[in-house]
């Protein structure tokens, strides 16, 4: 007796194991239907998660304006908290990268990225939420378009025309060889940047929410629709379940890291002299 | 015709997984926006102000320290030497004080010997006038003594007798050689 055998539902139960389909990411839309602002469960989940970020960083915000007005310098738990996020962004990120100044000055868009990354993923381990808002490729093309504008703002901005020509004639490389040199920079740096930014963060919330569908749909088939010994299964299936939940909250806040990091990277290399 | 446009749009994304559907990329687009005018206007120039103002404060602080510090120091010097100051004062002072306290001592000491010697003297002086007055009023007394015992003796007065008289203080005034040479 084969195990695909053996897992079959109990008789009379009716239907086979289904996995998670791509279609997990293509909710049914709930409002303004049919327009180009229909909103899914997704859209719904990304509007929360930007309020709730409002909300939390209004509260940071208005500590620190009053630390200032006050005086009060010795900062509460929550202010120290929030403090410890956007310094770890503007000193571990912007400034070890791109130095004070222009640290600052790209700051916005890479402090912008990293939370709403984090609170995008986050919402795949939420409960009645369940998938990032970063699953479907809208967010993360969005925010890769925005880092692809500010490097070659960055570069032409310092460098002017000298940025393209640089960026896709490599000095100290013989003539000839700019005939496959060319083609290779203008794609590594003006496509495949911004592809990569976007598509692995989106791939990397894709896999992880289909892994955790899948573990938590095969648990609930075992528990309630397989017969016999073979219902045990549903422990090891909930076990892996919870681990790749641990493992989600890990990738969530490492790809943020990722992201912006690679962001500030690229802005880095517009900036620097020869490249 | 919404409805087929809907139908269009679903199928169309559910095929391709990397072709954002339209409201996908404008919710996108929307949220995003928010977000990094949010960050940008009210989140980091309050989180920037407020760490510029911290790091002022606490430079501003110990240089506040510093200077405390260094005036501390300062008065403690400038005390140290008001205190050595006033120890050599306090033992200049002493050291006059003794000096003329010895010499007030050697002062009153002479004088002390003086003024005994002094009163010495004038006892000297007042036993010897004493002793010249009882001495005169010794010799009288005996002279009269002698006189009236040798009358007595002769049964005559020999008081008005001028001879007897000289006799008389000339005895005594050999007596009171005899006493002297003695």
């Amino acid at each position: 007796m084969s195990i695909s055998e053996a897992i079959r539902p109990a008789a009379g139960t009716g239907d086979e194991f289904v996995g998670p389909t791509i279609g997990e990411f293509y909710p049914d839309a709930i409002l303004f239907i049919g327009t180009p602002f229909e909103l899914n469960r997704i859209m719904l989940t990304r509007i929360l998660v930007t309020i709730v970020l409002i909300v939390v960083f209004t509260i940071l915000a208005n500590r620190f304006r009053k630390s200032t007005l006050t005086g009060q310098f010795v900062p509460g738990r929550f202010q120290m908290l929030g403090e410890l996020a956007i310094n770890f962004v503007r000193k571990s990120i912007a400034h070890e990268q791109l130095g004070e100044k222009d640290g600052d000055r790209f700051l916005p868009l890479l402090v912008t990225c990293f939370f709403a990354i984090i609170g995008m993923n986050i919402t795949g381990i939420v409960p009645a939420l369940n998938i990032a808002g970063t699953a479907v490729i809208g967010l993360p093309l969005v925010m890769a378009i925005a880092a692809y504008i500010t490097f070659i703002y960055a570069g032409a901005k310092k460098h002017g025309m000298t940025f393209f020509k640089t960026a896709l004639f490599p000095t100290g490389v013989p003539k000839v060889l700019y005939i496959m040199l060319t083609p290779i920079e203008f794609v590594s740096t003006f496509v495949l940047r911004p592809v990569t930014l976007a598509l692995r963060l989106t791939m990397n919330m894709v896999a992880g929410h289909l892994l955790l569908v899948l573990c938590f749909t095969s648990t609930h088939f075992f528990l309630f629709t397989v017969d016999g010994p073979f219902k045990a299964m549903a422990a090891g299936t909930l076990f892996f379940g919870f681990a790749f939940t641990l493992l989600e909250i890990f990738v969530s806040i490492l790809q943020a890291y990722v992201f912006t990091l690679l962001t500030t990277v690229y802005i880095q290399l517009s900036l620097a002299d020869d490249h | 015709m919404n409805t087929v446009f809907h139908q269009l749009m679903r199928t169309e994304a559910s095929a391709n997984p990397l072709l954002p559907a339209w409201p996908d990329i404008l919710w996108s687009a929307v949220v995003f926006s928010t977000l990094l005018v949010f960050f940008w206007r009210k989140v980091l120039p309050n989180f920037k102000a407020n760490m510029d103002a911290r790091a002022e404060a606490i430079e501003g602080r110990l240089a506040q320290a510093e200077l405390a510090q260094a005036e501390a120091a300062e008065k403690t010097a400038n005390i140290e030497a008001e205190q050595a100051l006033a120890r050599t004062e306090a033992a200049q002072i002493r050291e006059s004080a003794r000096a003329e306290g010895a010499q007030i001592l050697a002062e009153l000491k002479e004088a002390a010997a003086l003024e005994a010697l002094r009163m010495t003297e004038s006892a000297k002086k007042q036993i010897e006038a004493e002793r010249q007055a009882a001495i005169i009023a010794l010799r009288a007394e005996v002279g009269t003594l002698a006189l009236d015992l040798a009358s007595a003796v002769l049964k005559q007065s020999l008081k008005e007798d001028k001879n007897a008289t000289s006799m008389v203080d000339g005895f005594l005034a050999d007596l009171e050689k005899d006493s002297k040479k003695n």
